[in-house]
């Protein structure tokens, strides 16, 4: 992995401490993502990496250390993020339009502007479904694609995907994830997904870092440096498969078997 | 149809048996009136007596009550159920005085507020707030969090998070809280009307005819007070329907 100077840098965490009840999650966690990329976490259950993002994006404190946005603290940047449960995450009370037009009228954005987004995206994510439905009435794929439509509305700095496609079907999360792909490579949008599958994290990663168990640390960094757009061919091409080996292999030998 | 067919059964089959009771004379007829002189008695006090007037008095103090109640236990409902500590130290007294009937509070109100409309609607208002803001607390606590923290991640400020979040997601609860409290503040003005001062309403007109031997006329007034209160129920039963479209989906 080649080094990230600071000005590359979207977001960079020194130091990080975190822990609960006296059991130390993080203890001295540093970090770097480059400015464009897509980032996968890729870890074993409950080494923190829901805890990680919620730290970047300021829904949980730090202990210790530092989490900053090109110099900046999170308070100070716009951020997205999408949760895993997208039931509880949308705002059933209101129609899935004006889920995605709610965080653009707290930046205080002008009507014409919000049209001008909520139009972009529903084009962008080729929307064919009614989107002045109510959540509730929609499929899941439909709802987490609402979700992400209006965590991207913000035109995000970094955007936090915490295992947005692990409740939804396979059909499902396959066409999302192509979709994700073409908009977060389309508008450069600085990524980070939490996922629980490896195929997935190297299809929509530029880089994939592993975790170890507790207190956590960084078993592996890889570059994924397949070609976008990434196809149904590239599960087959011999560099996924050679990446994919690796990452197997790093996660039996220093994350299963620690 | 059916729906409507079923419970209208059961009422003919009850006025039925208050039929056969009275030609089988199983009670005094001073005690108990046949239903169409129930009717008659009730109509003509209708018509020609103070019965529409009461029925207005006791709708007047309730909605009253009711409203206040709604403005004091809906916003402090909400204030304690968003910081829970502060709800855990006062739930004990929400608890306490939500199970104290508020009939003993008759001679504490009549000291504060006088005798006069005001205790009437200040011994309500205190019951039904009571329970609102139990619920409105309680329907807060239970918030999804990921809803409260999906705001804030969107830019909302705390006083945003309430009012966008909170107060929906507490919503359902806050009607049935609404439910239980317009029930009770009728109880209480109704009871009030009977033994504070009053000249008029329900509860006095029940006394009276009570007291006068006016039998048909004090159960038909039984009947209004019991129809009212079963609309009441009915109305916030189809609000929460209408309103709460989101709920359980
Ligand atoms: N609020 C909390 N209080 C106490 N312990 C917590 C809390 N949040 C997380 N933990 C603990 O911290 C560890 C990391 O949790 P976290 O949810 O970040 O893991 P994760 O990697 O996202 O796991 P998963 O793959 O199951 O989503 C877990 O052991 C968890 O039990
Ligand atoms: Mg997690």
């Amino acid at each position: 992995m080649n080094a990230i100077t600071p000005r590359e840098a979207a977001l960079s965490v020194r130091g990080l401490r975190k822990a609960f009840a006296g059991v130390a999650v993080y203890d001295g966690f540093s970090l770097d993502v480059k400015r464009g990329d897509i980032l996968a976490i890729f870890g074993p259950n409950g080494c923190g990496k829901s805890t990680l993002i919620n730290m970047a994006a300021g829904l949980l404190p730090v202990d210790g250390g530092e989490i900053l946005y090109d110099g900046r603290i999170v308070d100070e940047v716009r951020i997205g993020y999408v949760f895993q449960n997208y039931r509880e995450a949308l705002f059933p009370w209101r129609r899935a339009a004006e889920n995605i037009r709610y965080p653009l009228r707290r930046m205080g954005l002008k009507r014409a502007e919000i049209e001008r987004r909520l139009e972009s995206l529903a084009a962008d994510f080729r929307v064919r479904f009614d989107l002045n439905a109510y959540p509730y009435s929609l499929s899941g794929g439909q709802q987490q694609l609402v979700s992400i439509m209006r965590a991207l509305a913000v035109e995000p700095e970094v955007l936090f995907l915490d295992e947005p496609f692990s409740a939804l079907d396979y059909e499902t999360t396959l066409s999302l994830r192509t979709l994700l792909q073409q908009v977060l490579k389309a508008r450069k949008t600085t990524t980070i997904l939490v996922s629980h599958d490896l195929e997935e994290s190297i299809v929509l990663a530029d880089r994939i870092l592993m975790l170890t168990r507790r207190p956590t640390l960084v078993a592996d960094d890889i570059a994924v440096d397949l070609a976008w757009p990434r196809e149904a061919a590239t599960l087959s091409a011999p560099d996924f498969i050679a990446i994919k080996a690796r990452c197997l292999d790093v996660f039996t030998r220093a994350v299963a078997g620690a | 149809m059916r729906a409507l067919l079923v419970p209208a059964g059961g009422a003919a089959g009850f006025i039925a048996l208050w039929w056969l009771a009275v030609l089988l004379r199983l009670a005094d007829p001073v005690l108990l009136p046949s239903p169409l002189e129930t009717f008659n008695d009730t109509a003509k006090s209708f018509t020609q007596g103070p019965l529409l007037h009461d029925l207005w008095r006791t709708v007047t103090r309730t909605v009253l009550s009711f409203l206040v109640a709604c403005a004091i236990g809906v916003p402090l409902g909400l204030l304690l159920g968003a910081r829970e500590s502060i709800y855990r130290a006062v739930e004990f007294v929400v608890d306490f005085f939500r199970s104290t009937p508020a009939s003993a509070l008759f001679p504490l109100f009549l000291i504060l507020f006088g005798v006069g409309e005001g205790t009437k609607i200040a011994v309500a208002a205190f019951g039904a707030a009571l329970v609102i803001l139990f619920n409105a607390a309680y329907g807060v606590m239970n918030a999804r969090r990921t809803r409260l923290l999906a705001a804030r991640v969107m830019g909302a400020s705390p006083l945003r998070v309430v009012f966008d979040v909170m107060l929906w997601e507490a919503m359902p609860q806050i009607l049935v809280g609404m439910r239980s409290g317009v029930s009770l503040a009728l109880v209480i003005v109704v009871v009030a009307e009977m033994f504070i001062g009053s000249t008029d309403g329900l509860g006095q007109r029940v006394i009276v005819a009570q007291s006068l031997f006016e039998s048909g006329l004090m159960y038909g007034v039984i009947f209004v007070a019991g129809a009212l209160g079963y609309l009441l129920n009915l109305t916030f039963l189809l609000l929460e329907k209408r309103f709460i479209h989101w709920a359980g989906k």
